[in-house]
């Protein structure tokens, strides 16, 4: 089976993030750069797919600039086997992106897109279920465990109050929940074959698609900073103060 | 133009608190924009749960029927609400961010072709909005342009709707869906049985994480507590990860966000992802044996201890407060 997946260049998890005093964006000096979280367990899924399925065919695509190649490349020493690259330096909303990522689906046609719940860097949680509907394709969101048997997916997915089941025949859009599975890192000789490995770069422009980004952002701020408060010497000085301080209990 | 549609999210019958916030902040983001707020009921039988909605204040409530909206599922819910957008003539769609409003609303927008504002934090009267980014590290300021405009709000910041004086008329419709087109199939949904509040309504949180080293131990050292105030329970990802609790305990980022009136951590070291979730208690409170952890840089009263000494000795204490 051949499956596509979109990923996105994010700040590593553990970056502390600083928004810049004009507020045009963030401080990206001493930020590393990673795969979204999420997008690193879709790769791991696809891989699992290929495996269990011994054969196929996976596709890392993303739309972004050139240093964008650093994180297909890791991808790629994941194991997967090509990557495309759609290069635009400017601002796209989540709907550009995704009409940008329909636009290479309908290209390379694959039968399976898997992609992450949210990138952590804009928290929107929009691009998967952006794209199901571009395509007319069904959609299972904050998958959890996914089984494949001929055509037919089913999908648990972490919902709120529980897990919800659902099923679909194929081509279909999968979004990852973190329970899914667990990411593998890059082998030493994976790192080796990635660099063979073929990683297209496509002009945005060349695409053709017309695009005007109707989310803008305007600014960032700082967020207001809580104060941390007082330690307490016991338990029941813990209850008292919130008994008779803070009145909550 | 300015009238708001707010998809009302419900199962079985009931709606969750988070489908009352949709209805309000709806309601205050027509007032904004000079229309009105229509509170949407889909289903194959929405007539009693558009009765009930439609004692919280909205302008009008839409019940919208057709048998392919019997369960909620992405594409027949997208389709119909779609079409409401079209027929009604609204500006804005919104919900709150559930689960169900994150998996709905960004198709609805693509269908729409509109821009999709996720988690707003904030009306502004300028016509732009607020909304975290960055696990709340940052909050942006954004701008929504075109006809129509789909935004979904963050449960813990606009109030719930209270019960208006008199009831908003019910218009019934059916949902127009090229039945055709649907190709998502519901097969079941295994609910977490819980007796205790729910997590993004309780007025008092108590989450667990790591430090509690096992699911057992959440059973027998932490719901004591939980349940001796009352409280909802929550996690850190790393014990949901580890398997102690239910997925959807998760508070966080990448979880659910909680802002009740008291907080309780323990055994949590307070990652940014996690503070995500939480950082907007009203006050928070914090056990942890480590006095570097840094959930005690955003709690009101930490306490520095073994949990497995001081959580017991909690619930001794607090049944004394009890008893006064
Ligand atoms: C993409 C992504 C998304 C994420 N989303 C979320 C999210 O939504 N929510 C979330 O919570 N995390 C999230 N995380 C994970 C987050 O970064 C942390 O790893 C996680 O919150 C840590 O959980 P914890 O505090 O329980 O565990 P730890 O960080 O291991 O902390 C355990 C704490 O318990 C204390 N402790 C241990 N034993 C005792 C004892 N006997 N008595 C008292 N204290 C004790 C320790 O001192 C320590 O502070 C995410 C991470 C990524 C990469």
């Amino acid at each position: 089976m051949k499956i596509l997946v979109p990923i996105k260049r994010v700040p590593d998890p553990a970056t502390t993030i600083r928004v810049l005093p004009d507020g045009s964006g963030i401080a990206t000096d001493n930020v590393k750069w990673v795969i979204n979280p999420f997008d690193e367990i879709a790769i791991e899924e696809a891989l699992r797919i290929k495996e269990k399925q011994s054969g196929g065919e996976i596709v890392l695509a993303t739309v972004g600039q050139t240093t964008w190649q650093e994180q297909l490349r890791t991808g790629l020493a994941m194991g997967a086997d090509r990557a495309i690259l759609v290069k635009n330096d400017g601002y796209l909303d989540s709907l550009g992106i995704a009409k940008v990522l329909a636009r290479v689906i309908s290209d390379e046609k694959p039968e399976l897109v898997l992609l992450g719940k949210q990138a952590i860097d804009d928290d929107s949680n929009q691009t998967g279920q952006m794209l199901a509907e571009l395509l007319g394709w069904p959609q299972a969101t904050f998958a959890s465990k996914v089984e494949i048997a001929e055509s037919k997916v089913t999908v648990i997915r972490e919902v709120d109050g529980g897990l919800e089941t659902i099923a679909f025949k194929l081509p279909a859009i999968i979004t990852t929940d973190l329970r899914l599975n667990e990411p593998r890192y890059a082998s030493l000789p994976g790192i080796m074959k990635a660099r063979k490995k073929e990683l297209k770069e496509i002009p945005l422009d060349s695409l053709g698609l017309a695009l005007s980004p109707k989310l803008k952002i305007k600014k960032l701020t700082a967020p207001p900073k809580r104060q941390a408060g007082k330690k307490v010497g016991s338990v029941a000085e813990l209850v008292s103060v919130l008994h008779t301080e803070a009145k909550v209990i | 133009m300015g009238d708001v549609l707010v998809f009302a999210e419900h199962l079985g019958g009931h709606f969750p608190k988070t489908t009352l916030t949709a209805v309000n902040a709806g309601t205050e983001l027509a007032k904004r924009r000079g229309g009105s707020a229509i509170a949407v009921v889909m289903g194959d039988a929405p007539d009693a749960v558009a009765a009930e909605i439609a004692k919280y204040g909205a302008a009008k409530v839409i019940a919208l029927k057709h048998p392919a909206l019997k369960n909620y599922l992405a594409d027949a819910h997208a389709a119909a609400l779609a079409a409401l957008v079209k027929k009604t003539g609204a500006e804005f769609v919104l919900t709150t961010a559930t689960a169900e409003g994150k998996d709905l609303m960004p198709r609805l927008a693509a269908r729409l072709d509109a821009p999709m504002a996720s988690e707003i934090t904030a009306i502004n009267d300028d016509g732009t909005y607020v909304r975290p980014m960055y696990a709340g590290n940052a909050m942006a300021t954004i701008e929504l342009e075109g006809p129509v405009k789909v935004i979904t709000v963050r449960g813990t910041a606009f109030d719930a709707a209270k019960p208006a004086p008199s009831a908003s008329p019910v218009e019934n419709l059916d949902a127009e869906i090229d039945s055709a087109t649907l190709k998502q199939e519901f097969v079941s949904f295994n609910q977490t049985k819980s007796d205790r509040p729910q997590l993004t309504e309780a007025r008092i949180v108590v989450s667990g994480g790591r430090g509690l080293k096992s699911g057992e131990n959440f059973k027998v050292v932490l719901e004591p507590l939980v349940d001796e105030m009352g409280a909802a329970m929550g996690a850190s990802r790393a014990a949901v990860d580890a398997g102690f609790v239910p997925n959807d305990l998760q508070v966080g980022q990448t979880g659910k966000v909680v802002a009740p009136e008291l907080y309780v951590a323990v055994g949590i070291s307070g990652a940014i992802q996690h503070l995500a979730g939480m950082k907007d208690s009203k006050i928070i409170a914090a056990i942890n044996k480590d006095e570097e952890a840094p959930i005690f840089s955003v709690a009101d009263y930490g306490l520095v201890a073994d949990l497995f000494k001081a959580v017991p000795e909690m619930v001794e204490e607090l049944k004394k407060v009890k008893a006064h």
